[in-house]
């Protein structure tokens, strides 16, 4: 439920990222604006725009049939766009996509590798098509996969193939990453793990596009995360700031040691209400809540003991925004 | 050009294909289906062929061939046809449905090259087949070499295109592997008849004849049979094979998907 509270940045995320749509800057690796996309007449992406800078992660979020991965494919090259203008690294993926493939890694759904090669093997094979190829034994070491290198590729579990796949998309040591579901159908640990590999892989400066529709995923890994939502983009902002756009915000509940005024905490800009449940307070507000009332409870002299931080998390916010939850079927969509 | 040209390094680099080939290589022996089926299969009905006494003696009925004669271009069709029409398509629509095209899709590396490693590797086994159906063919049925060395070899490499072009078609309108496999097979079969698998064109009825004259399989054996006694292939049988040869290419161009 709660949110890691690295929230230094959100205001100006969001005072950034609230016009209807981000003004593509100098820099930016990726610069998707207008597209859309139709499957015969079904609109599977209409008119989405979005920047992503350089060495971000940057999520993509939505449920099923949202339109995630329609974008990728053609942020990729690998589906045309029916209008609209997308850019990555300068290249445009529908004229320069042999270069494009060169600096793009990408792990992608739908997508195997032949089960009769040994991870060793397949490793081998795509780092011999990159020039520029990263290091076989250190992508082998870092990735956990030296060890399974004799073992074939049809033998691996879920989480090994989606290992092997992330060491694929980085083997050419690309300036983009794209991974599209990438923790979809793992355990927990497995899931874990990979998210570890994913801030491992941050450090290489190597922008990344995560596609997901695990909130947990995004307000772990992501810098910023696109809501999707019926094609179109709902909203763009830190995770911490999407969740601040939800009415509620935050929550401290706590137990003070000694009576106080209530004008104490209402009087500041982060506290929007202040309730006593039994012995209990409860405050409502935003903004750095919890430091700002325990501040202010120390100031009188007084300490909250038992405090619980509850805020809004994404899937708040998703329902906030679209007035639909996170994992309801969207039908009629195409989804791929 | 764009701000970040400099970033790139130079185009895929040569070493790939010999890698794809040699990874390719690696699958074909490790799910052989193209080894077994166009390459074991044949050698084995030859072997079972020497269980039959008089296969060596030449035969009046059959134009002063011997059966084994008669059955060595039969055999070596048997090996073009399945290595086209099964083990090609099999492969390449497996790679499409189980995602490994779009994945080499995402590379530098053309998902067309993988084509190109299949078809070789399907010639290379072609080559195989041809070379121990010879050399067991001389030593235990006393076949002699080809009387028309140009008219068998062209014969021969016209079979192949037009079989390969086929299975190539097949590869691009079956949406899955098992369809492929399906559609090679129905394709295969009536081939194989007209090719004179079982009932050799030689005494074969004329009107049944005539039509297998203008199946791809029919023609080759044709073609490669008039070559063994001497005689330059038909000019029928070559049109034949180079008219399939042409439009199923086309069509599998024309139609193939990659996902």
């Amino acid at each position: 439920m709660s949110l890691s509270l690295r929230r230094g940045l959100s205001a100006a995320a969001e005072s950034q990222a609230s016009g209807p749509g981000p003004v593509p800057k100098a820099g930016a690796a990726i610069e998707v604006r207008h597209l859309r996309k139709t499957y015969r007449a079904t609109v599977a992406v209409d008119d989405i725009s979005f920047s992503v800078r350089e060495g971000e992660i940057f999520g993509i979020l939505g449920p099923n049939g949202a339109g995630k991965t329609t974008t990728v494919e053609c942020v990729i090259g690998l589906r045309s766009p029916d209008r609209g203008d997308i850019r990555v690294m300068g290249l445009d993926p529908q004229v320069d996509r042999e270069e494009l493939h060169v600096i793009v890694g990408a792990q992608l759904q739908a997508s195997a590798l032949p089960g009769q090669l040994k991870v060793g093997e397949i490793l081998d094979l795509y780092h011999s098509f990159y020039a520029g190829a990263a290091d076989l034994g250190e992508i082998m070491d870092s990735l956990g996969l030296a060890e399974k290198r004799n073992a074939y590729y049809r033998s691996l579990s879920g989480g090994l193939k989606q290992r092997l796949s992330i060491a694929l998309a980085l083997i050419g040591n690309p300036k983009v990453a794209v991974l599209d579901e990438m923790t979809t159908g793992l355990d927990p640990q497995a899931r874990r793990d990979t998210w570890q590999l994913i801030e491992q892989v941050r450090d290489r400066d190597v922008t990344i596009i995560l596609v997901t529709h695990y909130m947990d995923e995004a307000e772990r890994l992501c810098d910023r995360v696109a809501l999707f939502d019926r094609g179109k983009v709902v909203a763009i902002d830190t995770p911490e700031g999407l969740a601040d756009r939800v009415g509620v915000g935050k929550r401290v509940r706590f137990v003070p040691s000694g009576p106080f005024e209530d004008r104490l905490l209402t009087g500041l800009p982060e506290v929007s209400r202040v309730e006593h449940d039994g012995e209990h307070v409860v405050v409502t507000g935003s903004g750095e809540l919890a430091n700002v009332v325990i501040l202010a409870l120390a100031k009188a002299g007084v300490t909250a003991t038992g405090l619980h931080l509850d805020s809004a998390n994404l899937e708040d916010a998703f329902v906030a925004l679209t007035g639909r939850h996170l994992h309801e079927q969207v039908t009629g969509r195409v989804h791929r | 050009m764009s701000t970040y040209a400099w970033l790139l390094p130079a185009r895929t680099p040569r070493s790939a294909f010999s890698k794809l080939l040699q990874g390719e290589t690696k699958i074909a022996w490790r799910m052989p289906i193209g080894l077994i089926t166009g390459v074991a299969a044949p050698v084995l009905v030859l072997i079972i062929m020497g269980i039959f006494p008089g296969m060596s003696k030449s035969e009046a009925k059959l134009g002063g061939l011997t059966w084994f004669g008669v059955y060595f271009p039969i055999l070596i069709a048997i090996s073009v046809a399945v290595l086209g029409l099964i083990s090609l398509p099999t492969h390449l629509a497996t790679y499409r449905q189980q995602g490994i095209l779009r994945r080499i899709s995402t590379t530098p590396v053309p998902p067309a090259w993988m084509l190109s490693a299949q078809v070789l590797i399907n010639l290379a086994l072609a080559v195989i087949a041809l070379g121990i159906l010879t050399v067991a063919g001389t030593i235990g049925y006393g076949l002699g070499a080809p009387r028309q060395l140009p008219g068998f070899l062209l014969a021969l490499l016209l079979a192949i295109a037009a079989m390969f072009a086929l299975g190539l078609w097949v590869s691009a309108i079956a949406r899955t592997a098992a369809a492929a496999s399906g559609i090679g097979q129905l394709i295969l079969f009536p081939s194989l008849f007209f090719a004179g698998l079982w009932i050799p064109r030689e005494v074969m009825p004329a009107a049944l004849r005539d039509i297998a004259d203008w199946t791809p399989l029919g023609a080759a054996v044709q073609a490669l049979q008039s070559s063994m006694k001497g005689v330059f292939p038909p000019t029928q049988s070559l049109l034949v094979m180079a008219a399939y040869a042409v439009v199923f290419g086309f069509l599998a161009v024309r139609y193939f998907r990659w996902e």
